[in-house]
């Protein structure tokens, strides 16, 4: 009997264990690959010639850098939220918008907190954010602005780490944490999509090819590239079964699309002085 | 892997551990119980503790077993939206009509995607078993649909870090967010404001994962075929 054999034991007692427990668990099994580089094996199928874009121009390779990366833009949204919610009158009392951007804001708290930590003293300094990108935008009094940057951000942000992801094979703990962020960003991002077609904006809580929900024009490249629907040489318009014809816009909406460290670094520029 | 790298692991493991939550005495009384178990193991000295899941359709290895994993969960949430619409629970909406058929397309469109990917890899089609789901019912129907939901996430979340290829991980990747946001709204409609909650997340802000054997033994309830994930990677 091995180690694992006795996790598995315990995981059947307690469910839940291995979710306490998988960052440790992982060590252990990664110990063996530590030092190499996992071997991309042959491609058992014929994908092997998908994502032929390179996604990135300046793409650091470096895990902490991709990790300040990650950082930074968590800077932004931690930032967004605290001043926001810190806002008089932003948000309409008595709603439960209030609870809603609160959760948010202190998911990104969290998360800034957790890379920070991780990142220790080579951790990125927090820049300086303005949330009006020069005059552009009045988040602070006008709640609409708030929601659209907020709704842009979170797009953002999961295109984003979905960029970084494939940065990340083979170390395996990185990339779980890369991912357990990734996915509760898409959450928000469904949430302050909903908030803002509770305020008639014409959207879904998923996008639909690269419509940006009546965001700005400048908020354009958050979504473009969003309109792919073909998946590895799959394409998914068009696609029977069940009775169902896959539109076109449930092929765009069945998959989000990542985001280049350039394209995403642009987007955030906007916002950061310095 | 560089030093920079492997020291960022163990500060990654550190900053998780502070984000569980410390077992309850419920959970230490579990324990005791399964220490047990363990010594009986250990002294039988017979490794067949997974056998629940050694026997059935076989998931395959590598990327390809993820994938089909994928796959299975796929079918799975097809087959329910499938029921959901062709069935209406009382009383639904058209709003909320509308938005659980574009979730039924897009888990068709997943499931098709795999099924077309892996080509003759591709494990058969699964037996669906709905008989535990009242679909004429909102809160059976939401309930059922919110447990698929957060399932799929914390299922890709933890099937990542196992994927080998850059593309098979962007393709996930692609996946796992759209379901995030099925889940988020599917909360929402049952609870406004809970699109994420604690028993989704742990104290760092962070998606919980779950392992396949974690995964199946929830979906199982609802696949009568059984599978076999004892050669995925772990």
């Amino acid at each position: 009997m091995n180690l694992l054999n006795i996790f598995e034991q315990i995981e059947k007692a307690d469910p839940e264990f291995n979710e306490r427990i998988n960052p440790r668990r992982a060590a252990i099994k990664n110990m063996a690959g530590f030092g190499t580089k996992v071997a991309m094996s042959a491609l058992p199928l014929a994908l092997g010639s998908l994502f032929q874009k390179a996604y990135g121009q300046t793409q650091p390779t470096d895990v902490n850098a991709i990790l300040n990366f990650a950082l930074t833009l968590e800077y932004l949204e931690a930032e967004f939220y605290t001043m926001g919610v810190a806002t008089p009158g932003l948000i309409p009392a008595g709603t439960p918008d209030v609870a809603a951007l609160t959760q948010i804001r202190d998911d990104e708290n969290h998360h800034v907190a957790f890379l920070k930590s991780v990142l220790g003293t080579i951790a990125v300094a927090k820049p300086t954010f303005d949330f009006t990108a020069k005059g552009s935008f009045n988040p602070f009094s006008n709640y609409d602005v708030f929601l659209a940057l907020a709704q842009a951000f979170e797009d953002t942000g999961v295109r984003a780490y979905k960029g970084q992801a494939p940065n990340l094979v083979g170390n395996k703990t990185v990339l779980g944490a890369a991912l357990n962020i990734h996915s509760v960003e898409a959450r928000h991002a469904s949430h302050l999509r909903q908030m803002r077609r509770a305020r008639g904006a014409n959207q879904k809580p998923w996008i639909t090819g690269k419509d940006p929900g009546g965001l700005p024009a400048a908020a354009q490249p958050i979504y473009n590239g969003e309109e792919l629907d073909t998946q590895a040489t799959v394409k998914i318009t068009g696609i029977v079964a069940n009775g169902v014809t896959i539109s076109q816009s449930a092929a765009t909406e069945a998959f989000d699309e990542p985001l280049a460290y350039g394209d995403v670094l642009t987007i955030a520029k906007l916002f950061i002085t310095g | 892997m560089t030093k920079n790298a492997a020291s960022t692991e163990n500060k990654i493991l550190v900053e998780q551990e502070k984000g569980v939550l410390s077992l309850s005495r419920r959970k230490f009384l579990n324990y005791a119980t399964a220490a047990s178990g363990i010594v009986l193991v250990a002294a039988g000295c017979k490794k067949d503790d997974n056998s629940i899941l050694s026997e059935g359709v076989d998931l395959g290895s590598g990327d390809v077993g993820i994938l089909n994993y994928a796959y299975a969960l796929e079918q799975l949430e097809a087959a329910f939206y499938i029921q959901v619409i062709a069935t209406p629970y009382a009383n639904i909406t058209a709003d909320e009509k509308a938005l659980l058929t574009d979730i039924r397309d897009h888990e068709i469109a997943h499931r098709e995607f795999f099924k077309a990917a892996l080509s003759s890899s591709a494990i058969t089609s699964l037996e669906v078993d709905f008989s535990s789901i009242d679909f004429t019912k909102r809160e059976s129907v939401l309930g059922t649909a919110k447990a698929f939901e957060d399932l799929g996430v914390s299922a890709y979340n933890g099937a990542g870090p196992l994927i080998t290829s850059k593309d098979y991980l962007t393709l996930a990747g692609k996946i796992v967010s759209v379901e995030a946001r099925h889940a988020a709204f599917i909360r929402d409609l049952i609870n406004p404001g809970s699109f994420v909650g604690s028993d989704v997340i742990d104290m760092n802000g962070m998606e919980i994962s779950k392992s396949p054997s974690m995964v199946l033994s929830v979906a199982g309830k609802y696949i009568k075929t059984k599978i076999n994930a004892s050669n995925l990677p772990s």
